[in-house]
């Protein structure tokens, strides 16, 4: 390998090595770095060398956010030390490599919860505020940055700034895809709960607008909503969907049994996903059977029901490496957004998603409330879709083009942390702050010491 | 970078004249390609080609380059890959030669296997050290069926693709994890300028249909492509023929 270090193996435990993100598309190779101390993370920041780098959490992002080919990777899970929790104000200080698994299982017995979580346990905080991360609760709580309430960012020059909100390197940190340096450390705002439970309801819609209908009026009642849908189901079931609401459960909602200890925090772990799974699993067949087993199985009304926080949030991290059900090719999560006004946009898009039979059986509409100030922050008010393909079905790409000229036309966005495939050219109209975001990099990092994949492909 | 896909946003081709490699240019372009580096001796039909591929919306510029000059690859293509990444580079140019004349002056041979084969080894290597050190890319290698057995008809253009595709195989698995993709295309008769006026053989193919073999290729990430497809079979069949037998066909 041309490219060159100073650093010595034994100690940083480096590495080169192929990296691809979650949905293991377009694997690049990079210098793997872990640093184990602030002081390691900012020699790696100051020699990471022509190629530059990028922090990486747990990996998961789906698109090549975390990734530097030929330059270098520095994962960040080894700074993972919980500094200070405030059980009474509900704040907790926290290195950036500390998972929310890792946060659930200390702040849980204490009586609080992390403010927002994704679909998965396994990310870093670090990772959570460069994806500004958004959870079930946005329509209520928004997404992650808006509870952070000071971080520290080891920036280009090797220095380490504290960063606090309403700063404009806080908004390009927020959502910023890691490229305005290395965050360090983070303090949180906590959520108050008082069981480690959750109190469900479930109901079914028939089709789209009745699924829509039915957010529209009753998504304030919930803290958490989220609807899966059924995107095989063509005709007048379009868009039929199992809808999943929910808030914490309180002490007095449960029986006397769970009463007994009401934070205990379970995670149950089924065994791994085979490394090697033949390709084509995931056909319109089995995906159609399971989707339509899937729908039948949800009640059409059930209330009340009481759940653990795994069930609920994380259903999928009960299987480690599930993403090697799509097999070598790997799979493109597509995630976009389009605002309130433009219920037309996502009933088109979801249309054409129907009649071309994309087996997606990870299909996920939820409805945005306030965005938060992050430049490349994804949220904004109104409905959100995210669906999971296998990247080799053919002529994926180009249907994937096209349904991004729809949202771009209707005001909408992608995802840049789901993101392997957006055209560079429409990433402007989707954000707009995108200018300021490269003038503040330009002046922060004229070197242009922080870069990934994901920046290169789209010239962030 | 390339995407999800495997579609380079840039492309370098050496051989930027060849039917096959600028039809492939166009349906990338057509997809996610934005920059075009078409390399060759400079010549009318260069600018032609980047002119044509101008029109279709992407960036392009010529490079002056000589498959027969092994000693000036380094300089002429370490400036393209100086101005930024490529991901990826399609090593396509070649000489079928006329084989009667050929066997008749040696000279002229040489200069088909030097082209088809020396000229390979030597650009072929100058990429892949470029594309080692960005991390990634992809090295599409124009081979071909003739390669995979010599026939008495074109056994000194076929045994030049055949040195040419053992070695972007070996060359495959030297970058096997770094991160760089090496893909050996190999197509039947393909109706192009080359083969113009020869006797065609069957399952022809055209240039359009190995172009569409490459995206899917790459999307793939694919080691060898056949063009088309069938062609796997049929010679997996051939390779296995006794000499004698062989011989004898009318192939």
């Amino acid at each position: 390998m041309s490219a060159e270090t100073d650093f010595d193996p034994d100690v940083m435990g480096l590495d080169h090595t192929t990296v691809t993100g979650w949905g293991r598309t377009a694997p690049t190779a990079a210098w793997l770095i872990r640093p184990r101390t602030y002081e390691e993370a900012a020699a790696a920041v100051l020699d990471c060398g022509a190629r530059g780098g990028i922090p990486r959490g747990l990996g998961r992002a789906y698109g090549d956010a975390a990734q530097n080919a030929g330059g270098s990777v520095l994962d960040m899970t080894a700074l993972d030390r919980v500094h200070a929790i405030d059980a009474d104000g509900g704040t907790v200080l926290c290195d950036a490599g500390v998972s929310l698994h890792r946060l659930m299982e200390v702040l849980l017995p204490l009586g609080w919860f992390v403010p927002v979580t994704p679909g998965t346990r396994y990310v870093t905080v670090g990772g959570a505020i460069g994806a500004d991360i958004h959870g079930k609760n946005h329509h209520v709580s928004g997404s992650f940055a808006r509870h952070v309430l000071a971080l520290e960012l080891l920036t280009a020059d090797g220095e380490i700034r504290t960063v606090i909100p309403g700063s404009p390197l806080f908004d390009a940190t927020a959502g910023g895809m890691g490229l305005t340096g290395v965050i360090l450390t983070a303090t949180i705002r906590l959520q108050p709960v008082e069981t480690s439970l959750m109190s469900v309801d479930t109901e079914r819609a028939t089709d789209l607008d009745d699924l829509m209908a039915r957010l529209a009026a009753t998504d304030h009642r919930y803290r958490y909503s989220v609807a899966w849908i059924d995107l095989l189901a063509r005709g007048a079931a379009t868009g039929r969907a199992v809808l999943t609401r929910g808030d914490h459960a309180p002490l007095d909602a449960l029986p006397a049994r769970l009463r007994r200890d009401p934070l205990v925090f379970r995670t149950p772990r089924l065994p791994a996903t085979p490394a090697i799974l033949p390709d084509g699993l995931l056909s319109r067949t089995t995906v159609g059977l399971f989707n339509e087993l899937w729908y039948r199985k949800a009640p059409h009304a059930r209330t009340g029901q009481l759940q653990r926080i795994s069930a609920f949030f994380h259903p999928l991290d009960g299987v480690p490496d599930w993403n090697r059900v799509y097999g070598r090719g790997g799979f493109v999560q597509y995630q976009f957004v389009v605002g309130h006004g433009r219920e037309d946009a996502l009933r088109r898009i979801v249309r054409r998603i129907s009649e071309r039979r994309c087996p997606s059986f990870l299909a996920v509409l939820k409805r945005f409330g306030e965005s938060d100030p992050g430049w490349l922050s994804f949220p904004v008010p109104g409905w959100t879709l995210a669906l999971d393909i296998p990247a080799g079905l053919p002529g994926l790409g180009a249907f994937l083009d096209e349904l991004d000229e729809e949202v771009a036309a209707a005001g909408g966005r992608v995802y840049l942390a789901k993101d392997a495939r957006l055209r560079p050219d429409l990433l402007a109209a989707m954000y707009p702050r995108l200018d300021d975001f490269r003038e503040l990099r330009a002046r922060l990092d004229p070197r242009g010491v922080f870069v990934s994949d994901l920046a290169r492909r789209l010239s962030l | 970078m390339k995407d999800a896909f495997g579609l380079p946003q840039s492309l370098l081709v050496l051989g930027g004249t060849s039917e096959i490699a600028l039809a492939t240019a166009r349906r990338l372009i057509a997809r996610r390609t934005r920059t075009v580096w078409l390399a060759g001796r400079p010549s009318p039909a260069l600018e032609e080609a980047a002119g044509q591929l101008r029109g279709l919306g992407a960036d392009v510029h010529t490079v002056a380059f000589d498959a027969l000059d092994p000693g000036s690859h380094e300089a002429v293509l370490g400036k393209v890959f100086a101005e930024g990444d490529v991901d990826m580079v399609l090593l396509a140019f070649g000489l079928l030669g006329d084989q009667a004349r050929d066997e008749r002056e040696p000279e002229a041979a040489v200069r088909v296997a030097q082209t088809n084969y020396t000229g390979a080894v030597s650009a072929g290597l100058v990429c892949a050290r470029s594309l080692q050190s960005q991390g990634h890319g992809s090295l599409v290698v124009m081979s071909s069926v003739a390669g995979e057995r010599a026939r008495r008809a074109n056994f000194i253009y076929g045994s030049s693709k055949a040195g040419l595709d053992a070695f972007a195989q070996g060359l495959g698995d030297a970058l096997h994890g770094t991160g760089v993709h090496v893909m050996v295309v190999r197509p039947g008769f393909v109706r192009t300028r080359m083969t113009a006026g020869l006797p065609e053989a069957p399952l022809a193919t055209t240039p359009e249909a190995v172009a569409s073999a490459v995206e899917l290729g790459l999307r793939r990430r694919s080691e060898t492509v056949w063009v088309p497809g069938t062609l796997r079979v049929v010679m997996a069949a051939l390779r296995h023929l006794p000499r004698g037998v062989f011989r004898r066909l009318p192939v």
